[in-house]
């Protein structure tokens, strides 16, 4: 029988080496996985290059892992925000590397890798700074840039229900890049609020199918980013 | 001297050119204030890239969900009927043509459409572009709600982005505080002056030759 359960989120992250692509589902605060992402800290992998929107708040999470010196290089769409101040301080030292990309271009170089779709023309950045080092072409007279597919060793995950195949459903705009991200790593590891029994979950509302997990960890109170913050907290 | 439009008042006269039943996308500051003055008699439906048709007003404090936020961050609600989706489909939406109308701010236009509104590219700037490339790509029409002229009174209507390109020659018309104003193939046109406004002053506060209504 299939079971992709982990006991804990130590255990779930121990193989996640130096130098690892990690995606990290989220966008700001909804739908961060913060319990893996703290184990990744406890853990202490650096070199790291880290896909997400953006690139955490406070000093929790994400930015928990960054300020921790973990992480190399962000690829994300938009790196500022509020209450995001160690990812700024680091780039200003020069301590970390910056991709930026559109957000839409993200996203779907993301779904591309998990496709098997390995580049992808789009008009999104035509014209900008964005653009420059890509090949340019017209279709129908309009112009295009190439994209190619962004793939990953591992993603971090946060969803509301999950079953021991790994089949997810999440919980409102906490969906976001997580079943992209699901697709596009070779191996996907989640947090789950919730593990139920195979064939609790109606396959009508499957969002992401198991055939995209690899491991599956329950995490019954997630803490939230937000929540965290407003708290004053730091970790570790 | 007028005055002008103020925030709220550009935000129900760009309100007014959204046709019935349109999908928008509102863009943060005051493209925002668009939802509080919808005509009497229409619906817009808003569609939120993080991943939601269908966005309400922001919830009271004790009904808010944590993970129901719309791009900007903020906690908002779900209305009757709305739907929840991934990034691959939200941005196929904006990408695809699905979206109807998008309200952006903006930090610079430019007479051939050109928007710039994601970076000063000065050299310690941090780069964020978010949704914004996506949607001035993909969206058919591009709205623009700004003040004329910036706090230092240096206008944002001008005749070459002095910025970096959001997006080339894609913006349709211009809400400001002292005017309604088209981008055409002849660069910039008055649709309508703000009450008490003249075609004069517009022009004066305009970085580029600017044309009359017709």
């Amino acid at each position: 029988m299939i079971d992709k359960q982990y006991p804990s989120v130590a255990a779930a992250v121990a193989d996640i080496p130096d130098g690892a692509t990690v995606m990290v589902g989220g966008f700001g605060a909804s739908g961060s996985p913060i319990e893996l992402i703290h184990a990744l800290l406890d853990q202490g992998a650096e070199g790291l290059t880290v896909i997400n929107n953006n690139t955490g708040n406070g000093e929790v999470g994400l930015a928990a892992l960054i300020g921790n010196g973990q992480v190399s290089k962000m690829i994300c769409s938009f790196p500022r925000s509020s209450q995001s101040r160690l990812f700024p301080k680091l780039y200003r030292e020069g301590r970390i590397e910056l991709e930026v990309v559109p957000q839409g271009t993200l996203a779907e170089r993301i779904r591309a890798a998990g496709a098997g779709i390995p580049a992808f023309y789009t008009p999104t950045a035509v014209g900008t700074v964005l653009a420059e080092g890509k090949e340019l072409r017209e279709f129908d007279g309009r112009p295009y840039i190439m994209e190619q597919q962004l793939e990953a060793d591992f993603a971090l995950i946060k969803c509301e229900v999950a079953d021991p195949l790994g089949n997810l459903t999440f919980n409102k705009t906490g969906r976001n890049f997580s079943p992209l991200m699901c697709m596009a790593a070779k191996t996907t590891i989640v947090q789950t609020g919730r593990l139920v029994a195979r064939g609790d979950i109606d396959p009508e509302h499957v969002i992401t199918p198991g055939i995209f997990v690899n491991r599956v960890v329950e995490v019954a109170h997630p803490v939230h980013e937000d929540t965290l913050i407003a708290e004053g907290r730091s970790y570790p | 001297m007028s005055t002008g439009w103020t925030r709220e008042q550009m935000a129900a006269r760009a309100a007014k050119d959204i046709p019935d039943g349109s999908y928008v996308n509102l863009g943060i500051g005051i493209p925002e204030l668009v939802t509080r003055f919808v005509p009497k008699g229409r619906e817009f439906i808003y569609h939120t890239e993080n991943g939601m048709l269908g966005m309400g007003p922001p919830p009271a404090e004790e009904d808010r969900d944590l993970d129901l936020m719309n791009a900007g961050k903020k906690y908002v609600t779900a209305l009757p009927g709305a739907a929840y989706f991934h990034h691959a489909d939200s941005f196929s939406m904006i990408r695809g043509g699905h979206i109807d109308v998008c309200v952006l701010g903006t930090m610079q236009v430019a007479a051939n459409g050109d928007i710039a509104n994601w970076s000063t590219g000065a050299p310690d700037a941090i780069p964020a572009v978010g949704g914004a490339m996506d949607l001035v790509q993909g969206v058919e029409r591009i709205y623009v709600i700004t003040q004329h002229t910036t706090k230092a009174g240096e206008p944002k209507l001008v005749e070459h982005c002095s910025y970096p390109l959001t997006g080339a020659g894609v913006v349709s018309r211009i809400f400001t505080d002292l005017a309604v104003v088209d981008i055409t193939p002849d660069g910039f046109r008055v649709v309508e002056l703000a009450p008490g406004m003249t075609f004069e002053e517009v022009q004066q506060k305009t970085g580029a030759t600017i044309l009359p209504a017709e």
